[in-house]
């Protein structure tokens, strides 16, 4: 557990340590079938929230997986997610990346707009400002591709919504520390 | 395959190259390798070609127990009786899912189990075939790590590592699902010397010295200490109870136990205080309330230990010494944190203390906390008025308390089994249980049904040692098929059944909670137990009075073979004393001769 961590969990004042603070956990597992299922039974299972989930293979080889899981707790129950997890078997990995001094997050969205006329050129507009991609296109419809922080798509996919947004597909994040250090 | 290999081969008259093994001999072959002689299970369809197997050989005994949770509950008391591993063996779909509660049992309280679970062909999984369950699915939640075996190749590895991951770290039962088409399969062998322990599976055991030495430093200062202590000193094995009692002997501590901990120090010895929490003594759980340095070793701060963790211990440094980093900071936040093997640590703990010595400053500051501590013992929280006058009603608290004495008489090495409820508290506050391992109780889960076919597993591990199932008629309901199991391995087993007609705490809990309102609580349509027993050939016998309890009590003590014995105790007696929900530890109900 960081000093940091420690300070606020023996903090006498109600607030800190009742207040919800974000994590970002990054784990790196046995990438084997039932692995997300039991760290996503752990999570359900003990009343944890996911706010959002992605997982990839990052090296075949050495048959390992990549989760990214953003969260929100008490710093108590963040405390209690990252050991539960570090904990599991197939787990080699956990770190929280918000403990570190700084992390990058990414997530991507594609989000179908059905509009004719100014509606349309509007949006195409609105895409051009936040440097989003058309990646489909028909006469009556677009289906834009978007890359960023998540306060980035959310203000896009708001805008879009007067302008017929009709559907949307988000990754979730994925997220990495800056600097030389990683998280193994 | 060598020399040694051969010797220990499954089929030894036959013996059999490795290439030439069926996924079923395989399995057996690792069982013999991981030194396993017993194994408890049922059999089905799944898993007839291990059963075959198991036919043509004599190493490993199979018990056959008559039901799967059962057959857990066995391996669960065999384990924590002896500090093996416990195995268990069940077929695909019923067998598996009947084995959920024996496992979370096993998760709750860290018992060490394999549980292999047959399961439908591969080529048939996913196809809702006769039998089948999404075992590793239904039972994730419920295991330390569960694996489904696809590749024939890897079950000898697969089934090396469960043992492995199930006794290592913080114990906890491991399933293996194996398909039908597999055991059938030729597979390759590998010896356990050639399994690479699973690559991300790394338990911290090396305490860090620093994080002890800062421990010993605070309890060098302490004016009130106590020692609170649990299961993970029993699981640590014997050596850690044998330096805990060096340590309380250097210190001069009091000591006070979970429920899963009683055994792990003497209970006769005068530094015990007893059991702390919900049901513990005035004196645990005052000396808990206003301690100043709280030692807490291979425990994890249970809601039945801290009452209201606002409330809970509130002026003491608290150090926590477990191999789990997860239970650190989970419940009570904690000043000193210590990770890694309780044994190591204790002996650590142990050394520096050597070392230092005790201030003389703080032999006076201990005078006054034992002085202290002999208050609050004078309350005799643990009193209770049994009217000994002829035809009188058994008072339950006095049926155990004989057979406690009478086991202390003939000094007895006895090993004990409970149910769950009040009898469960009551063998815990009466019966002092002066050796580890001694105790099968199920705490976690708080599993009715548990003790009977714990008694059968602790009596097979332990064939010449007296083993009592203490139990209350509700909970003997939920496994009395074991009768049988009892009968056909001829298992001197003594089932002491306290009598009330009652879910005992259930309706204690009406009572004290719910204004009396007694729902469903009441024992309807008994059996004559004595009756049943008979009908299993077993000899059965009942108390209906204080004047034939001792009488029976040694009876059933002369008695070489299983007995029975019905006890009518009190209906309405409660067991105290009681911290009720919410209220800190200092503010516990005592019994109704103490009001």
């Amino acid at each position: 557990m960081t000093h940091h961590l420690k300070k606020k969990l023996l903090s006498n004042s109600i607030e800190e340590k009742d207040k919800y603070v974000k994590a970002v956990f990054s784990l790196i597992v046995e990438n084997e079938s039932g692995v997300l299922s039991r760290v996503i039974g752990l999570l359900s299972g003990r009343g944890y929230n996911i706010e959002s989930l992605t997982v990839a293979p990052v090296n075949k080889d050495e048959k390992k997986s990549r989760i990214n899981i953003l969260t929100s707790g008490t710093p108590m129950v963040i405390n209690q997610i990252k050991e539960q997890l570090s904990r599991q078997v197939p787990v080699y990995h956990v770190v929280n990346l918000c403990e570190q001094n700084s992390y990058v997050a990414r997530e991507l969205a594609l989000i179908k707009v059905v509009s004719k006329g100014n509606e349309r050129t509007e949006a195409l507009n609105l895409a051009d400002a936040f440097r989003a991609q058309v990646v489909d296109a028909s006469i009556d419809s677009l289906v834009f591709e978007l890359t960023g922080k998540t306060e980035k798509i959310n203000a896009f996919v708001d805008l879009l919504r007067p302008l017929g947004l009709v559907e949307l597909s988000r990754t979730g994040i994925a997220a990495i520390g800056r600097g030389c250090r990683t998280i193994y | 395959m060598t020399e040694a290999m051969q010797k220990d081969d499954i089929n030894a008259s036959k013996p059999k190259k490795c290439n030439e093994m069926t996924g079923a001999e395989v399995l057996l072959q690792v069982l013999v390798d991981q030194s396993v002689d017993i194994i408890f299970g049922y059999p089905g369809g799944a898993v007839l070609p291990i059963y075959d197997v198991l036919f043509k050989q004599k190493k490993i005994r199979h018990i056959l127990t008559r039901h799967e949770q059962a057959a857990v509950h066995a391996a669960e008391a065999y384990a924590r009786s002896t500090g093996k591993v416990g195995v268990v063996l069940v077929t695909s779909g019923p067998g598996a899912t009947n084995t959920v509660t024996g496992l979370v049992d096993a998760l709750m309280d860290s018992i060490p189990i394999v549980c292999i679970s047959g399961q439908v062909f591969r080529n048939l999984i996913g196809n809702d075939a006769f039998q089948e369950a999404d075992t590793v699915g239904i039972t994730r939640a419920a295991t330390k790590f569960n694996y489904l075996v696809k590749d024939t190749q890897k079950l000898a590895q697969k089934l090396h590592e469960a043992f492995y991951i199930a006794r290592t770290g913080r114990p906890g039962p491991v399933l293996i699902d194996i398909p039908k088409d597999i055991m059938i399969e030729k597979a390759p062998y590998v010896k356990k010397s050639k399994v690479e322990p699973y690559p991300s599976y790394k338990p911290k055991v090396m305490p860090d010295e620093n994080a002890v030495f800062k421990a010993i430093e605070a309890m060098k200062k302490a004016k009130r200490p106590l020692f609170y202590i649990g299961g993970g000193i029993i699981n640590a094995g014997k050596k850690a109870s044998d330096s805990f009692k060096k340590l309380v002997e250097l210190t001069d501590f009091p000591v006070t136990s979970t429920l899963m901990g009683l055994g792990a120090f003497p209970g006769t010895d005068e530094h015990s205080l007893g059991m702390l929490g919900m049901h513990g003594t005035y004196e645990a759980n005052m000396a808990t309330h206003d301690c100043d340095v709280l030692i807490a070793l291979g425990t994890r701060f249970d809601d039945r230990v801290t009452g209201n963790v606002k409330h809970f211990s509130p002026n003491s440094l608290k150090i926590h010494a477990d191999i789990d980093p997860s239970q650190i900071n989970k419940i009570i936040l904690i000043d000193v944190p210590i990770i890694g093997d309780v044994a190591k640590i204790i002996e650590l703990m142990v050394q520096f203390w050597e070392k230092e010595g005790k201030q003389s400053e703080q032999k006076k500051d201990l005078k006054n906390w034992w002085k202290q501590i002999d208050e609050w013992r004078s309350v005799e929280c643990l009193k209770y008025n049994q009217d000994k006058a002829p035809g009188s009603i058994v008072k339950p608290q006095h049926a155990i308390h004989s057979l406690y004495k009478a086991i202390r008489k003939r000094k007895l090495d006895a090993y004990i089994t409970t149910e769950v409820g009040q009898h469960q508290m009551w063998a815990a506050q009466y019966y002092l249980f002066d050796s580890p391992n001694r105790f099968m109780t199920s705490g976690g889960l708080g599993t009715m049904g548990y003790g009977l076919p714990a008694a059968v597993g602790t009596q097979i591990a332990h064939p010449d040692n007296l083993v009592i199932d203490v139990a209350g008629e509700a909970s003997t309901m939920m496994n009395i098929q074991e009768l049988a199991t009892i009968k056909q391995y001829r298992l001197p087993v003594k089932i002491f059944i306290l009598n009330n007609h009652y879910m005992g705490m259930v309706r204690q809990w009406q009572e004290l909670i719910h204004g009396g309102r007694y729902s469903e609580s009441y024992s309807e349509s008994l059996p004559d137990f004595v009756k049943l027993a008979e009908s299993f050939g077993i000899k059965g016998l009942r108390v209906k009075t204080i004047d034939d309890l001792d009488k029976i009590i040694d009876e059933m003590l002369d008695e070489k073979g299983s007995i029975l014995v019905d006890i009518i105790v009190q209906q309405e007696e409660n067991c105290f004393p009681m911290i009720p929900a919410g209220a800190a530890h200092n503010q516990m109900i005592l019994g109704p001769s103490k009001k």
